[in-house]
């Protein structure tokens, strides 16, 4: 079963958001990394670039698939883990402490139009 | 997040299994089947460096029988069998007239003169048995899908020998080599073994009625095996150099253009079915060419994704990529332009939205351990 953290926001794409003020941390869910498998590389914007909710920002690769990152809220990127460029396994072992970018949010109200951990829990139990 | 319950899907005799086992299951070739059990990375090491069981129930199993067989196979073949004895393997294509490959696939030469066994990619059994039945004219010959009455597995890595024998019956095994076969007696029922594989590794494949490859297996893995999916399948043939079908050859990729031409025999007697076109291709040479590519960064190159020139001109496209497992390089095979194919070419590969230098290199990405 896949770990849920309460108090996150979940996206539709399996990205999870953590609110810090105007900062949103983005990251993507337990299931999302289970799913995928053996994650070997990540592909990540740069510092400065913009992206409206529902922008493609990068992508996760597996083994065996690609699969692209979405921006759940709107905003413009401060920073990202470089952590994760030389070992993106660690989303594999810690997907909620692997972080992929924390955003400067350009309207934090979108953040009520994510779900909540219980409804991404209902979401991914299906 | 594929969809694994759609009950058109063929199931292996092992399916139960592989569900019980936990495996990730998917549609390939219109079987229900396992992807991975734990994770691909842990499986593709197993086979490297002790020993992997897979399923291979879904590879189809045609048998070639009658006074004529010889001749048949050699006519629609690439490869030479005319004096092939039994107990060897041998692999090659059937070729459409123009030279496009229907299939690749193994020929067994069986015990009798009579007996021949081609194993086929599971996607063509329909399209391989419809253009062998399509090509008996004039041949004394019997065709015979045998794919839904045999199940195969295959043990694969540098333990499967000692693991092999822990089966009842599988002495004689032991003393084939590469590309041999033995038919052993267990239980009263014929089990093909062959030393043969798809992985780059020491060893074997296994052929015999359903009920005994059930057996075979929980005795595989309980000696000691460990279960490995069509994910890590791939990975290792990628490494090893090996083409997969609708990937590195196709109905529209020759064996010529996919650098498989050692594989076919043009000055056979009596030729085969796409020999003139294939000497054609030699002589005035091909367009395009299979080669390997390594990109000079961690981005992974993937099927699809577009080859281009310094200029942005695309010359070609990825047909299989990977950041490969054993060697930590990112490496894939391409068909690209024949003027950019020569080692050491600077090439580069569009990934995302990111173009990444890229050279061209060897396609057998990894040194092989095949059984002398």
């Amino acid at each position: 079963m896949a770990k849920i953290i309460e108090g996150l926001r979940y996206s539709e794409s399996h990205e999870w958001v953590k609110a810090e003020g105007n900062v949103a941390v983005v990251g993507v869910s337990d299931f999302a990394q289970e799913e995928m498998g053996d994650i070997t590389y990540l592909d990540m914007p740069m510092v400065g670039d913009e992206f409206a909710a529902g922008d493609e920002f990068g992508a996760l690769e597996s083994v065996k698939a690609s699969s692209d990152l979405y921006c759940p809220v709107s905003g413009k990127v401060i920073e990202v883990n470089e952590t994760l460029e030389d070992a993106p396994e660690n989303i594999n072992s810690d997907p909620f402490g692997s972080w992929i970018i924390k955003l400067e949010m350009s309207d934090p109200s979108e953040l009520d139009a994510l779900m909540d951990a219980a409804a991404y829990q209902a979401a991914t139990s299906k | 997040m594929e969809n694994s319950s759609d009950n058109t899907l063929k199931l292996t005799c092992l399916h139960e299994r592989h569900v019980r086992l936990g495996a990730k299951m998917s549609p390939f070739a219109g079987f229900d089947m396992p992807i991975q059990y734990s994770s691909i990375v842990e499986e593709h090491n197993a086979v490297r460096n002790a020993a992997g069981l897979f399923d291979v129930s879904h590879m189809g199993e045609i048998t070639i029988s009658g006074p004529d067989a010889r001749k048949f196979v050699n006519h629609v073949f690439t490869n030479d069998v005319s004096s092939l004895e039994s107990g060897k393997i041998i692999y090659g294509m059937m070729l459409h007239g123009n030279g496009g490959t229907v299939d690749d696939l193994i020929v067994y030469k069986g015990p009798g003169e009579e007996d021949w066994l081609l194993v086929v990619n599971a996607a063509n059994i329909a399209k391989d048995y419809a253009h062998l039945l399509s090509c008996t004219e004039g041949f004394d010959v019997k065709v015979t899908d045998r794919s839904d009455k045999w199940g195969q597995i295959a043990l694969q890595g540098p333990d499967s020998e000692r693991l092999l024998l822990t089966l009842p019956g599988m002495e004689a095994c032991s003393s084939l080599g590469f590309y041999e076969f033995c038919t052993v007696t267990a239980e009263g029922t014929p089990v093909i073994v062959s030393r043969s594989g798809y992985t780059g590794e020491d060893g074997f494949e296994v052929y015999a009625a359903p009920a005994l490859i059930c057996e075979f297996w929980d005795k595989l893995l309980a000696a000691g095996a460990l279960p490995c999916g069509l994910g890590c399948r791939d990975t290792l043939r990628f490494e090893a150099g090996l083409p997969l079908y609708g990937h590195e050859l196709a109905d529209d990729i020759s064996p010529i253009e996919a650098g498989l031409g050692m594989f076919c025999k043009l000055d056979k007697t009596d030729g085969f079915i796409g020999c003139d076109a294939l000497r054609s291709q030699k002589e005035n040479g091909v367009n395009r060419k299979l080669v390997g590519i390594e990109v000079l960064d961690r981005a992974i190159p993937r099927a699809g994704y577009a080859v281009e020139l310094e200029d942005e001109t695309q010359i070609g496209t990825v047909t299989t990529g990977y950041r490969s497992i054993s060697l930590d390089r990112s490496l894939c095979f391409a068909l690209v332009d024949a003027r950019y194919a020569a080692l050491g070419t600077a090439l580069k590969v569009r990934i995302h939205r990111h173009v990444f230098p890229a050279e061209v290199v060897r396609k057998r990405f990894y040194q092989t351990n095949y059984k002398k």
